[in-house]
């Protein structure tokens, strides 16, 4: 791809918010939109830097794998779980909307 | 005996309940006669059962008759921030998203106060997943400056400093991402440490943004910042990136700190000092401690960290992109609030979601979708985290000048409600504070002076590098010692 380092100059936040998963009222897009941008014109100030040599930091401590053996532990939460549901059914069940469209639920 | 709780640390109530003159019951009662009434004022907690509360105290004081008591902090009370896991209690990040969500388990820091006896005395409010400076991106309701009640009291971990600064609790613990303990403590007038990433566990502290995330104590004084510290770092096999405990007593290493700070280097970063960029409160402040430094025997030498411009930038983009994966888990199925306005799997997520979170949470979650978006990770994802490197490595040369680097917390004293309503306003008053967190290394906020003309009080910052609480804690009593703002209260 052509533009994988290049800054952007603005955010298409409809876009961003369909991957996000988020409803965006067509009243708060403006704002939104207003916002985004004036963010991204100032986080673009990395774009001036050079930095192709410098190996990134994922996390600030130096972190080794460590190797443990891999024991069952019960925590016996699982009905403590279910009961945070939003919408539990009997036989500890979590109830959700149809998953595959198709027949409307009978 | 009558007991002050304006001025009543961990270590005095300790001696108290040691020498029988108190009893747990007393203490607590107290505390929550006092809660009862300035809360109204403050609304510095969200979750607080005084019937829970004081079942644990008979059975501290039971204990503590027995001579079966879990130490010598057994009875005493302490809250945390709403993000930290305790069993049965509600756990709401200060959003509506988890407004009916009950912990089935203790966060680590919980179960090790538990053991020590300590009593978890209630939830205090925070900004909205910790995104946030002013704690009034609470989706329940702003918190007050204690000191004056037209400022804001910090954030994110506002209700936990606001609680301590009132005197409503003598302890609490945060968390802080970007300064989330270290600002509200200045803002307070409270101490607020910030331990090396890993120090502490984040087994059970809800994630904003994982690689920054640590919890910390906000305490009345140094001292019991450290007390606080000591019962919860150390290796936690729950969390896999927290490290081994030292074979230190960091209570003691305060206890012993003596009154000089003679053969102490302290550094004062010169791109922090820049004319204009702080308010004249605190650049008077910062003059005023540096000058105590030097009476106090410390040589101070100025150091450079010439990649600070960017450390900001660097921050949002880091900080939103992994809160942007965290917060993905809030769907509305498994827990947390489901809309009830939808005719579909993917109807439920999107309206679940939107009503959930708060304004400010959606900002962070699209700005950390955009920065990892197809075609868009290198040029800022990647690009935040190599000058993640170059912050690290400015604070590793600049620990080779001196010991400690010492800095303003905030550019300007605690702000009026109300008025930081810019997004991008908001995150420049972070600037002080976000490096200690890209870099992953330890930093403290104690109360310095206070404005007078404004009746609020000022911090100031003391970093120092990855292990290097000793130090930490020592200059910072040191300091604390020698400025009498510590005997100053809020008048409630």
């Amino acid at each position: 791809m052509t533009n994988e380092k290049k800054a952007a100059n603005n955010i298409d936040v409809s876009y961003i918010a369909s991957l996000a998963r988020l409803k965006i009222e067509d009243s708060e897009k403006q704002k939104l939109q207003d916002d985004m941008n004036e963010i991204l014109g100032y986080i673009n100030m990395l774009s001036e830097l050079k930095i192709e040599d410098v190996e990134p930091t994922m996390y600030a401590c130096d972190i080794k794998n460590v190797w443990r053996e891999d024991v069952l532990e019960k925590k016996n939460i699982k009905e403590y779980l279910i009961e945070n549901a939003p919408e539990n059914v009997d036989n500890n069940l979590v109830k959700v909307p149809q998953v595959i469209p198709g027949e409307e639920e009978a | 005996m009558n007991i002050d709780l304006k001025t009543l640390t961990i270590s005095e109530a300790s001696e108290l309940l040691a020498s029988g003159k108190i009893s747990s019951v007393q203490l607590c009662s107290d505390y929550i006669e006092r809660i009862e009434k300035i809360e109204p004022e403050i609304k510095a907690f969200v979750y607080f059962d005084k019937e829970s509360v004081l079942k644990s105290a008979e059975e501290s004081d039971i204990r503590r008759k027995k001579g079966e008591h879990f130490g010598s902090f057994d009875g005493i009370p302490v809250s945390v921030k709403d993000l930290i896991c305790v069993k049965d209690q509600p756990c709401t990040c200060g959003s509506k998203m988890l407004k009916d969500v009950h912990s089935p388990y203790d966060a680590t820091v919980v179960t090790r106060l538990k053991e020590k006896g300590f009593i978890i005395f209630g939830r205090n409010n925070m900004d909205e997943f910790a995104m946030g400076s002013t704690c009034e991106n609470s989706s329940y309701y702003p918190t007050k400056n204690p000191w004056n009640l037209n400022r804001v009291p910090g954030g994110s971990s506002g209700g936990s400093a606001a609680a301590v600064a009132a005197s409503e609790v003598p302890a609490s613990l945060g968390s802080d991402t970007g300064g989330s303990v270290r600002q509200p403590a200045a803002f307070c007038g409270v101490v607020g440490l910030k331990p090396t990433y890993g120090r502490v566990s984040r087994y059970g502290l809800v994630a904003y943004a994982s690689s920054l995330d640590q919890i910390g104590p906000i305490a009345k004084d140094v001292h019991d910042a450290a007390i606080l510290l000591d019962m919860i770092s150390g290796k936690d096999h729950l969390d896999s990136t927290s490290l081994d405990k030292e074979d230190v007593c960091f209570a003691d290493v305060v206890k012993s700190a003596g009154n000089s700070l003679k053969g102490m280097k302290i550094g004062m970063p010169k791109e922090y000092y820049i004319e204009g960029a702080l308010d004249e409160s605190v650049f008077a402040d910062i003059k005023q401690t540096e000058k105590l430094f030097k009476e106090l025997g410390a040589e101070i030498v100025e150091v450079s960290l010439p990649h600070s411009k960017y450390a900001l930038a660097s921050y949002y983009i880091i900080a939103t992109a992994e809160a942007s994966a965290n917060l993905a888990r809030f769907d509305g199925i498994r827990y947390g609030h489901r809309s009830q306005d939808s005719n579909n799997l993917h109807e439920l997520y999107l309206n679940s979601r939107k009503e959930g979170f708060g304004a400010e949470v959606k900002r962070r979650i699209l700005l950390g979708t955009f920065v990892l978006s197809s075609g868009y990770h290198d040029a800022y994802y990647l690009k935040a985290q190599k000058v993640r490197t170059l912050i690290r490595e400015d604070f590793n040369n600049a620990f080779k000048k001196c010991d400690l680097i010492l800095s303003p917390i905030s550019p300007c004293p605690p702000f009026e409600a109300g008025t930081l309503l810019d997004p991008l306003q908001m995150y420049l008053a972070d600037i002080y504070t976000i490096s200690v967190n890209l870099a992953g290394i330890c930093g403290i906020s104690v109360p310095s002076d206070i404005v007078k003309n404004l009746n609020v009080p000022l911090g100031i910052q003391l970093i120092g590098p990855a292990m290097g609480e000793s130090k930490l804690l020592k200059a910072a009593k040191v300091f604390e010692d020698n400025r009498t703002i510590r005997k100053f209260v809020p008048n409630l």
